[in-house]
């Protein structure tokens, strides 16, 4: 299977040159049209660019789901420094999307940033990437030096007058360099800790200043929306949640990826026709429909359409589409344990609820999972995850406790088994059923 | 300019007016309303992070942290609703499943929020089964010990270090709970002047001081209200005593001299307050010239009829007054030497540093070059400084000489021995005081009420912290009494008293009391303050 795996249902938009090498280089990326939208959206006013993103119906790609147009028309011309912000930093457990998009268009992101730029007044876009990216960091920075060679970065963009630097920072490793005011933080060289808000970004953001800051998967569909018209890219997905999204699949099924589909695809349409249903003939136990930090889904809740709404109204979040598949082999406990380890260790200590409660949580699961555990334990997971809940700056407390206390609700059974049992039933009960 | 709008609010039922912007910690406190908090200090920047002070605004979904959120108008905020108090509950849960619950051995027990906290709200019993993460102690330098077991996060001493010691050495190191503070490498708190405060603001027993370490238990200690005396600012201090000894110098909130703070040459210059070789009882020469001890209302009448006799031929008294006493004491000695008759010369001895030091987020705070209390008193009294600026030297004899606390430990032995009449009135008896005629006992001023006037003119008062020798008594009294004898109205019958007699004799003083000082203290009169008589700063 040559990557990246390409399924016939797929609507490629911003992933339409994955897997071609040539669309790395200016020249490569200006012959599939780029930089048109750039130059198109140079001669409209700020005001208009922002009109056409409002129009298209644009949301946040980073897990929130803000709407793109709105947050943009927040900045006024004001006389003050503006900076715009990519979160290239994808450090969710589970996420890959923005990852391959700089590895195969990196232009694709420079272009929607400096409209985005161009569009809230910015002369500065910061692209913050994770500092494991290497490769990723190399091919952007190649893109970027190529683009102030040609004009198109730097002074006088595009022969326009404008100037629109881009700098691309990499971060140190830090998970919680994901959150956005953590991200400024890191930035300009402080510790990665999120900030309190109020003041929100774009009153007091980056250096103090307004500042945006969208995720890659968003501003790479800025180029297409300006070519296409807002309309054009209404025409995909639901009335609520417009346009396409990569769908990060990873986990126990056949093909596991990127694919893109418009907004309301069907998730179990996309687990068992797109990437093939469940590896090694086995069943589905649990899908995690949007990145390690949103509730858990059973497989018997899988029948749902992957919008924003639909995906909320089944008690979950679409958040990033980064879409974790588990077979009926795994063993829950461990998985939840895994994760909230992951937490424990992101943590950035500033919140005592989230510094002492994603460790405790840890030690408690690691505790039921080696037979150690007590059926209180149970109880007091689901109460100290609500002591978490809504009590701390930024929501990486949540994200610990979301997913312990959705598998303790739908997976009790399982829980039961290593409290009373000592053992994990999990692979015992898929050989039965698989019999 | 814009005048600022007024908001109104309730507070678990009760009304608040507060102008615009005011935090709800801060408006809870207007109406006597203490939330529970751990990070938020007053005087310095608000992380908002240890999320003990989240309350409920009525009709916002989250609780919010009252020490960042402002009041808005017609907001009903409410502390004791369930879902604040059990928030509380929770979090101070957190705080307790890697705290080590060490209290017996830890020396901010007794005066540590989190004991304070969980006791009054806590769970009644942990549900932490695991073991606990171990961190150890760190010595940060200067007097400054660290506990990272104990530590609760909150971030205070590293805030404080930056935003007023100006000094950027503490920091959080590691991530979630493996965070600790750390100085910077081997930078520590070494050569701070202003470290020490970081002890008083940390609100459990992770800051300790090497000093106080394990000296006292905090309900074992009696405090009174002070003033420091090493320099000239004035710092408003605690004296904290055990068994009549002093174990410790907390500073007391002054807004107009020294907020929160004092500095660390103040806070560790007691021990001399604790010495035991003190003078126990008047001493008299007798007619074999020897020193002998006597009851004090045979050596008042002794030491009138000396004076009496020395004073008919008005032969002019030196006065040496220490700047470590009070100003009645000072006031009354000059008073004395006034009344004696003659021409009088009044001087003090003061060690002065090379330079100020000033506190980097707090100005109006300095360690001042005069390193005593009271310089500015004996210079509007008409004192004049002599010797080095090792508050050595430039004494010399005189025929009469009345020396008020000065040690004289630095002069000859054979100092006054050639004067006619000498009144020592002190708590050491060196060489140089041997040579007296009359010895006399005096509290010092940690044993006394009284009051300094500092660098900028503020009379302070100082309350009495010691019990003192039995026979000694404030030099202002001995002198009051002396004064009266020899005609100059009654003796003061209190400190209060012998103030309002300087006030008689000094317009700096007139028209104060010790009831208008209050606990901020007053500004010497205006007139006098710009005049000729010493505006000068030291």
């Amino acid at each position: 299977m040559a990557y990246p795996y390409r399924h016939p249902k797929e609507t490629r938009i911003l992933s339409e040159a994955f897997g071609d090498p040539s669309a790395r280089t200016l020249e490569g990326w200006k012959k599939r049209g780029g930089y048109k939208a750039l130059e198109a959206a140079l001669n409209m006013t700020p005001e208009e660019v922002v009109g056409v993103i409002k129009e298209s119906g644009l949301r946040g790609r980073g897990g929130a789901g803000f709407p793109t147009g709105v947050k943009w028309s927040f900045f006024k011309d004001d006389g003050k420094p503006h900076y715009f912000l990519i979160n290239a930093d994808e450090s969710e457990p589970g996420a890959f999307k923005d990852r391959e998009l700089m590895r195969w268009t990196p232009h694709q992101v420079i272009e929607g940033a400096m409209i985005g730029a161009h569009a809230i007044r910015a002369q500065h876009v910061y692209i913050y990437i994770r500092g494991e990216f290497f490769e990723p960091a190399q091919i952007l920075a190649r893109a970027i030096e190529e683009c102030y060679a040609a004009g198109i970065a730097g002074k006088n963009v595009m022969g326009t007058g404008r100037t629109i630097d881009v700098t691309l920072h990499l971060g140190a490793g830090a998970y919680i360099c994901g959150e956005e005011t953590a991200l400024m933080n890191s930035l300009e060289g402080r510790r990665g800790q999120p900030r309190i808000k109020p003041p929100y970004p774009a009153v007091s953001g980056a250096f103090g200043q307004p500042t945006n800051i969208n995720n890659v998967e968003t501003v790479c569909a800025v180029p297409h929306i300006v070519n296409n018209g807002g309309a054009w890219y209404k025409t995909f997905g639901t009335e609520k949640s417009p346009g396409t999204k990569l769908f990060n699949v990873s986990g126990h099924v056949v093909r596991r990826g990127n694919f893109e589909f418009p907004l309301g695809f069907s998730l179990k349409e996309l687990i068992y026709d797109v990437c093939g249903g469940i590896r090694d003939g086995r069943k589905l136990k649990a899908v995690i429909p949007g990145g390690s930090s949103v509730p858990i889904l059973s497989a018997d809740e899988i029948d749902i359409a992957l919008d924003y709404e639909s995906v909320a109204a089944a008690g979950t979040m679409l958040g990033t589409a980064s879409i974790i598949v588990m077979d009926d082999a795994t063993c829950m406990v461990k998985q939840v344990r895994r994760m909230v380890d992951f937490y424990a260790h992101e943590s950035c200590g500033q919140c005592t609820p989230c510094r002492e409660g994603t460790a405790w949580l840890a030690k408690i699961l690691r505790r039921i999972e080696t037979g150690q555990g007590s059926e209180a334990d149970l109880d007091a997971l689901l109460d100290i995850g609500k002591n978490m809940t809504g009590t701390t700056i930024c929501v990486l407390s949540d994200s610990a406790a979301a997913p312990t206390a959705s598998s303790i609700k739908k997976f009790r059974d399982e829980y039961l088994s290593h409290i009373r049992d000592g053992v994990c039933n999990a692979r015992a009960v898929a050989a039965g059923a698989n019999a | 300019m814009s005048e600022v709008k007024t908001v109104n609010c309730t507070i678990d039922g009760k009304p608040v007016s507060v102008p615009e912007g005011t935090r709800i910690i801060e408006a809870a406190e207007q109406v006597g309303l203490g939330i529970a908090h751990y990070c938020y200090h007053p005087s310095l920047s608000a992380p908002a992070m240890c999320r003990m002070c989240l309350v409920e605004v009525q009709g916002v979904p989250k609780l919010q942290p009252a020490c960042v959120t402002p009041v808005m108008e017609g907001n009903v905020i409410l502390t004791e609703s369930d879902k604040a108090r059990e928030a509380r509950q929770g979090t101070l849960e957190f705080y307790l499943v890697n705290h080590p619950l060490d209290c017996p051995v830890c020396d901010a027990a007794g005066e540590c929020k989190l004991q304070d906290f969980v006791h009054a709200e806590g769970r009644k019993h942990g549900r932490s089964l695991e073991p606990k993460r171990v961190l150890g102690q760190d010595d940060f330098g200067g007097d400054v010990l660290y506990d990272g077991d104990r530590c609760i996060m909150c971030t205070r001493c590293v805030r404080f270090m930056r935003e007023i010691a100006g000094n950027d050495v503490l920091g959080v190191v590691q991530r979630g709970n493996r965070s600790v503070i750390d100085t910077f490498f081997e930078q520590g708190l070494d050569d701070d002047l202003w470290a020490g405060n970081i002890v008083d603001i940390c609100p459990v027993g992770a800051l300790l001081s090497k000093d106080f370490l394990h000296k006292a238990r905090a309900w074992d200690l009696d405090g009174a209200p002070s003033i420091c005396a090493n320099c000239s600012q004035g710092c408003n201090i605690r004296i904290d005593t055990r068994d009549n000894l002093v174990q410790r110098f907390k500073p007391r909130l002054n807004p107009d001299v020294n907020s929160y703070w004092m500095c660390d040459y103040g806070r560790f210059r007691y021990e001399w307050m604790n010495h035991g070789d003190r003078i126990e009882a008047p001493l008299v020469r007798d007619a074999a010239g020897k020193l002998a001890a006597s009851g004090w209302s045979q050596a008042i009448n002794a030491l009138l009829a000396a004076v009496e006799a020395t004073a008919a031929g008005k032969p002019g008294v030196t006065v040496v007054a220490s700047p470590y006493h009070a100003t009645e004491d000072a006031g009354l000695a000059a008073r004395t030497a006034a009344v004696i008759g003659g021409s009088t010369k009044l001087v003090y001895r003061s060690p002065m540093a090379a330079t100020e030091e000033p506190c980097p987020g707090f100005p109006k705070l300095a360690r001042r070059r005069e390193l005593s209390a009271n310089g500015r008193a004996l210079e509007i009294m008409g004192f004049e400084r002599v010797g080095d600026d090792a508050g050595k030297g430039g004494l010399n004899s005189a025929k009469v000489l009345i020396v008020v606390g000065d040690e004289l430990g630095d002069l000859p032995e054979n100092f006054g021995a050639d004067a006619e009449l000498f009144i020592y009135i002190g708590h050491t008896l060196t060489a140089a005081a041997r040579n007296a005629h009359f010895v006399l006992p005096a509290t010092t001023y940690g044993e006394m009420e009284g009051t300094f006037v500092n660098f900028e003119g503020r009379v302070q008062r100082f309350w009495p912290a010691l019990q003192p020798p039995p026979l000694a008594r404030p030099a202002w009294q001995i002198l009051g009494v002396l004064l009266a004898g020899l005609g100059d109205g009654d003796a003061p019958a209190s400190a209060g008293s012998a103030f309002l007699k300087l006030g008689e004799l000094h317009e700096a003083f007139s028209g104060l009391s010790y009831d208008m000082l209050g606990s901020r203290g007053a500004l010497i009169n205006e007139r006098v303050r710009i005049g000729a008589t010493g505006a000068e700063v030291r």
